[in-house]
């Protein structure tokens, strides 16, 4: 498996990258990690005629709390992801996921970046940054941007990045005390893409009463999916054992799995509703101690 | 238990002594097929079809061939020519080199790009034009033999339907007299799907044909060189490949498990490319060609047992359906089409069965390759195996127990089989208790009446079996004719250093390490100072390779035999040097003596010394022998292994606890190896009851073609490994040994499968087809809950 | 289009010419001629290729050669010194933790990047942190003895004589 011919090119900097980009046009990639793009590649699924490497830009790799914000620039890698004690202290929805996210070997060089802008719903990274609210900050010819994350995931492999956006930054809230979260998937094997992933944040006030909640859901749809009837269900109210069986109701009810190979239709709903409610217990478990 | 004869210093049989053939893997030295780089060596690679079932219209190479660097497009017609379009296989089928007209399954070759290197090919192989007309494929091997199914091979002369041939052995009327009288008859379809052996290297050669010797050395992943060789000279003689002419090297090889058995198509396409173009050609498969091609299992099996109340199994029948894909590539000994297929009726003591087989053709890759087992075994176990289970559920008895009450009596050896095979030796009961004891049964029993009451899912899963390798006797077992002997060939050298040749490969079984130890055992020379070469035709003795566990009950046993002959001539020679005559001379390993005066003595390397520089008057000098070994019988290894699982209600995820492995593998060579040969199988029969299997969609697509959806278990997946050994040695072997690498790939998945379906049964589940993955155990759940 | 890269591989300096599509992989197989690290299944699932980029396990199949410009890459043939064996080279060989040895480069190569996050790793962990690297020989069990083995060992290297 061998990729057809193409012009690889390296940005030296941000801006390099975008003018590059701006020059070469629509047949121009950016590869970050490369891990979601080069496989496809060697597949001749996606046969781009540039390649502008973004790898090598210096200043985009960092993880850091800011004001009210978490930021964790684009070219993190996974493993720095895995490897970082603020994460792994304060955010352990991120180990979590990424110690099921492909392998170590693949994690030292994909970046969690490239997961979010591949606008690939089997990934995991995604309905992190839905369940936790989070904002993309990206860079191209029209400037700096910053894009909701419920405003950026258009379709299959679609995003609200054009062409000439580098995904730079993204922004997270804080930490508070009260707030948890957790995420797990059903894989055939480690390593393999979600059969169902939930990933849940709770923000929990003095009272136990709920805040603020994202659920987010991997490969449960051609976009990475919202849990929004379940939040609304749950926001502004303790949550009890009771409501969040009925939050994994919904979850079942408002995925939209296809059958394939990793399962039917119905084992797929069936355990979103599970995972839903475990993941529910887990975030609620950790916002409250 | 084994005691070992020789010192750990000279490292004979039952020594763990380390590998000698490690050092250049572990520093990257070692020689695979892609490795191999020769002057001016062009890249193949195969256009494939992307239908099943498809007519060729026509093949445009005009694009392909103005790409720089592409210098040929091979097709079909091509071939033609020089009539090496289509090949025999083992089993009096036909199989396509590359087609003229007809495509039979997804991934066919088509045709072949030639380019002065791999990206080249590649885009060669893109922009190659191929028009087809697609036509409706037949995927369900039942619907093959429909009535108006259409005919898939109207190329092969008398073909009326797509029925291949029909098999049987037993007496059919006793069995279904004996069953229609039974107090219990228990009944169940099981199914083993299409796997792939999935070794990590995949297949490939360099064909180097030199137009002035011609002389055609082939590089090649071959588990049989010799008798490829015999194979393409036969297939290409014709055109001038004589015999003499062709060597072939098998050099290291990453993994064959029965998969690099086969003449696939890429093998002859490169070497007719060579010989055509005059240069070396490389071809070597990516892991997508791989996976669709040479598959193994298959077997669609309607079982039957048949026991009194008690639990007394009286008779076994089962009627199998076997998909072969479009043609027979079986890579079968000729007369045994099924291969030992025949061993289904287990390790029990009962006096009728009977199997018959249906073979059919399918727009599916051929292959039936002997993956990991020898030929079919593994699909005769997990019959048998499953149904005694379902028996003992039916009845209410512990499948442990009832084992026990059925199985060959250790003085009943040797036993003959309902099916007609001569059982060498075993111990089955000593066995059964043995892993029962360690894994700790009746407790687990106790917490699985408690987890019931729970009502948590824990199943405890056993599989008894009884394995059939060593092919095989020559009055029995031929491939194209050629006998399935094996041989060694031992020269000792005047220092008293050894190299020693043998028709057999290795792929990872440790050979240049426990043919040196049998060398060391039977002559006394330490094992390190036994250099051991195999895979090169030119210079190895004929032989017919590994696979089928067989190198230990031929390829060892012709070591032994080998080794003893020189012992012999070096009894003549200590007996003149000692000036004693040859009955007065006794031999202790590594040294002959005088009888009753043991401190005269010369030792092995004294007499090989005087071999060559001071031998009596008249005798031929030099000490060396070969020895070809035709064994009088099969060797019948056999073990019993317990599993352990817990089963999740929501998510039908399953969880191995524990899995204890004990073999009886008769007399061991070198522990530590036949330790890790075991725990590879396990492996590898953990991977098809829960993982692995290959997908087709209705049009004939493969759906799982790389590793990302093939999935080859990890670390992760593979539980901890415990095992142990009880001996029961071969009788008729010369070192009493039995080989072991297949057992474990046999009895890993009824044990796994019994243990899952046991975890079920509270449900009402009484059967389910590997793999059993979760999404199965919990489509399954549902059906039984409602 | 072709580029200039230079890189120190097993620590000497490369300079080649190379196109832009060519991956790490074929690069120093076929350009470099080091045929330890080796190709099990183009998709980045087997490992077979892992080598060391900067100190850090990655799969050379799933990495384009002209990005590794500038770089430090350690593949098998560079662990240890001639004639001599890195611990986890010589642990392979005392455990017994390789049969047809296709996948050990590999296996290796990702071993060290394991030991030097993780020196002392669970059974667990190990398992976990060869998850992308896949045998079909051994079952791992010895794998993980190997990595056990060579663990302890590296840690003895580390401590200071007494």
């Amino acid at each position: 498996m061998i990729p057809a011919n193409f012009t690889y090119h390296k940005a030296t900097s941000l801006k390099d990258a975008i003018a590059l980009s701006q020059t070469l046009g629509e047949d121009a990639k950016y590869m970050s990690g490369g891990h979601s793009l080069l496989p496809m590649m060697k597949l001749r699924f996606a046969t781009p005629e540039h390649i502008i490497d973004i790898s090598k830009i210096k200043g985009l790799s960092y993880i850091k709390e800011e004001g009210d914000l978490l930021k964790i620039g684009s070219l993190t890698t996974q493993t720095e992801m895995e490897h970082s004690l603020l994460i792994q202290k304060g955010y352990p929805i991120f180990s979590d996921a990424v110690k099921l996210t492909a392998d170590p070997s693949v994690r030292n060089v994909g970046t969690i970046g490239g997961n979010i802008a591949h606008g690939d719903a089997a990934n995991d990274q995604p309905s992190l940054m839905l369940a936790m609210r989070a904002t993309i900050i990206a860079e191209g010819a029209n400037g700096k941007k910053s894009i909701p994350i419920d405003d950026f995931f258009h379709g299959f492999y679609m995003t609200a990045l054009e062409p000439s956006d580098v995904l730079v930054e993204i922004q997270i809230p804080k930490h508070k005390k009260g707030s948890g979260g957790a995420y797990h998937k059903v894989e055939r094997k480690v390593g393999d893409y979600a059969t169902a992933g939930v990933a849940v944040h709770v923000e929990l006030d003095a009272g136990g009463v709920c805040r603020q909640i994202g659920i987010g859901l991997t490969n449960l749809s051609s976009v990475p999916l919202r849990l929004s009837r379940a939040e609304d269900l749950l926001k502004g109210k303790k949550i009890t054992e009771d409501l969040i069986v009925q939050a994994g109701t919904i979850a079942s009810e408002d995925c939209e799995p296809t059958s394939d190979l990793r399962g039917s239709e119905a084992y797929k709903r069936s355990i979103t509703k599970t995972l839903t409610e475990r993941m529910l217990r887990s975030a609620l478990k950790r916002a409250t101690s | 238990m084994f005691k070992c004869k020789t010192s750990a210093a000279v490292g004979g049989m039952g020594h763990s002594v380390k590998r000698k053939e490690d050092a250049r893997f572990l520093h990257g030295k070692g020689n695979y097929v892609d490795d191999v780089k020769l002057p001016g060596m062009l890249t193949m690679v195969m256009v494939r079809s992307p239908y099943a079932y498809a007519k060729i219209k026509s093949i445009n190479k005009e694009k392909a061939l103005a790409i720089p660097g592409v210098l040929a497009v091979i097709t079909g017609y091509d071939l033609a020519q020089y009539n090496l379009h289509w090949m025999p296989t083992l089993l009096s089928d036909t199989q396509m080199v590359l087609p003229t007209d007809t495509i039979m399954h997804q991934s066919q070759e088509v045709c072949a790009v030639i380019a002065t290197d791999r990206y080249i090919a590649v885009d060669g192989a893109e922009a190659v034009e191929v028009d087809y007309e697609p036509m409706q494929a037949i995927v369900d091997p039942f619907k093959a033999l429909d009535k108006d199914a259409p005919l898939l091979r109207p190329d092969k002369k008398g073909q009326k339907d797509n029925h291949i041939y029909h098999w049987e052995q037993g007496d059919r009327a006793k069995t279904d007299e004996v069953i229609s009288k039974a107090d219990v008859v228990v009944k169940e379809r099981v199914y083993l799907p299409r796997i792939h052996v999935a070794s990590i290297e995949t297949c490939g050669c360099v064909a180097s044909y030199d137009k002035d010797t011609h002389k055609m050395l082939i590089y090649m992943t071959s588990q049989a060189p010799h008798a490829i060789r015999t194979i393409l000279a036969l297939v290409a003689g014709h055109v001038g490949l004589s015999e003499e002419k062709i060597r072939i090297i098998s050099p290291d090889i990453g993994g064959g498990f029965g998969g690099k058995v086969p003449v696939y198509p890429g093998y002859v396409v490169a070497i007719a490319a060579s010989f055509l173009i005059g240069k070396p050609v490389k071809w070597i498969e990516d892991r997508s060609e791989n996976l669709v091609n040479g598959f193994a299992r298959d077997y669609h099996m309607d079982c039957e047992l048949a026991a009194t109340k008690e639990g007394k199994i009286q008779a076994f029948k089962v009627k199998t359906l076997a998909d072969h894909g479009y043609t027979d590539s079986s890579a079968n000994p000729s007369k045994y089409p099924t291969g030992m297929f025949s061993i289904c009726t287990g390790s029990y003591d009962y006096a009728h069965a009977f199997a018959e087989l249906d073979a059919v053709y399918t727009n599916k890759a051929p292959g039936g390759v002997a993956y990991r087992c020898s030929f079919r075994v593994t699909e005769a176990v997990h019959a048998i195996e499953r149904m005694v289970d379902k028996l003992a559920a039916e009845i209410g008895k512990d499948p442990a127990q009832l084992r026990l009450e059925n199985f060959i009596k250790k003085d009943q050896f040797p036993y003959a089989s309902p099916l007609g095979w001569h059982y060498d030796s075993g111990d089955y009961e000593a066995t059964l208790h043995k892993a029962m004891k360690m894994i700790g049964y009746a407790d687990y029993n106790k917490e699985q009446a408690e987890k019931r009451k729970q009502g948590k899912l824990m199943g405890i899963g056993i599989c008894t079996f009884t394995e059939v390798v060593g092919a095989g006797p020559s009055k029995d077992f031929d491939i194209l004719g050629i006998a399935m002997f094996d041989s060694a060939e031992i020269r000792v050298h005047p220092t008293g250093k050894v190299l020693a040749r043998f028709g057999t490969k290795s792929q990872g079984q440790g050979h240049e390490t426990t043919y040196a130890q049998i060398v060391a055992e039977e002559l006394g020379i330490p094992y390190d100072q036994v250099q051991v070469e195999e895979g090169d035709t030119d210079t190895a003795p004929y032989g017919l390779g590994t696979y089928g566990s067989r190198s230990t009950p031929t390829g060892a046993a012709a070591a032994a035999m080998a080794a003893r002959k020189i012992r012999d001539k070096g009894k003549k020679i200590a007996a003149y040097l000692l000036e004693v005559s040859e009955e007065d001379i006794e031999w202790e390993v590594g040294k002959y003596f005088v009888k009753g005066a043991p401190e005269k003595s010369k030792t092995i390397q004294d007499v090989a010394f005087a071999a060559y520089t001071n031998f009596p008057l008249g005798m031929e000098p030099g000490f060396e022998a070969t020895y070809y070994y035709d064994p009088p019988n099969m060797t019948f290894p056999n073990g019993a292994y317990i599993c352990v699982v817990e089963v999740e209600k929501e998510t039908g995820q399953i969880d191995v606890k524990r899995f204890v492995a004990i073999d009886d593998c008769g007399n061991i060579i070198n522990p530590m190896i036949v330790e890790g040969q075991v725990h590879g199988g396990l492996t590898q029969g953990i991977a098809p009851a829960m993982y692995e299997g290959i997908e087709y969609d209705d049009e004939g697509n493969v759906l799982n073609g790389t590793f990302m959806d093939y999935l080859v278990p990890t670390a992760v997946e593979s539980p901890h490994w415990e095992t142990g050994h009880t001996i029961t040695p071969s009788p008729h072997h010369p070192l009493g040994a039995k080989g072991v690498a297949e057992s474990p790939t046999v009895g890993a998945p009824p044990a796994i499968a019994n243990a899952i379906i046991d975890a079920l049964s509270p449900l009402g589940i009484k059967h389910l087809d590997i793999p059993i993955t979760p999404a199965k155990v919990w489509e399954a759940i549902q059906a039984h809950s409602k | 289009m072709k580029h200039k890269i230079t890189l120190k591989v097993n620590g000497e300096s490369i300079t080649k010419e190379v196109d832009s599509r060519l991956l790490l992989v074929h690069f120093i197989r076929e350009n470099l001629d080091l045929t330890g690290t080796h190709i099990g299944c183009d998709t980045s699932n087997c490992g077979a290729c892992t080598i060391l980029l900067d100190g850090k396990s990655i799969k050379s199949c799933t990495y384009l050669a002209v990005r590794a410009d500038g770089a430090e890459i350690t593949t098998i043939e560079g662990v240890a010194p001639e004639g001599t064996n890195h611990p986890l080279q010589q642990a392979f060989h005392d455990q017994h933790g390789l049969h047809c040895g296709f996948c050990t480069p590999g296996m290796i190569m990702r071993s060290i990047d394991l030991l030097k996050n993780n020196p002392n790793p669970t059974e667990e962990e190990i398992r976990w942190g060869i998850s992308g690297n896949l045998c079909r020989c051994t079952g791992y069990n010895n794998i993980v003895k190997s990595l056990q083995q060579a663990a302890k060992e590296m840690q003895k290297e580390k401590e200071p004589a007494v």
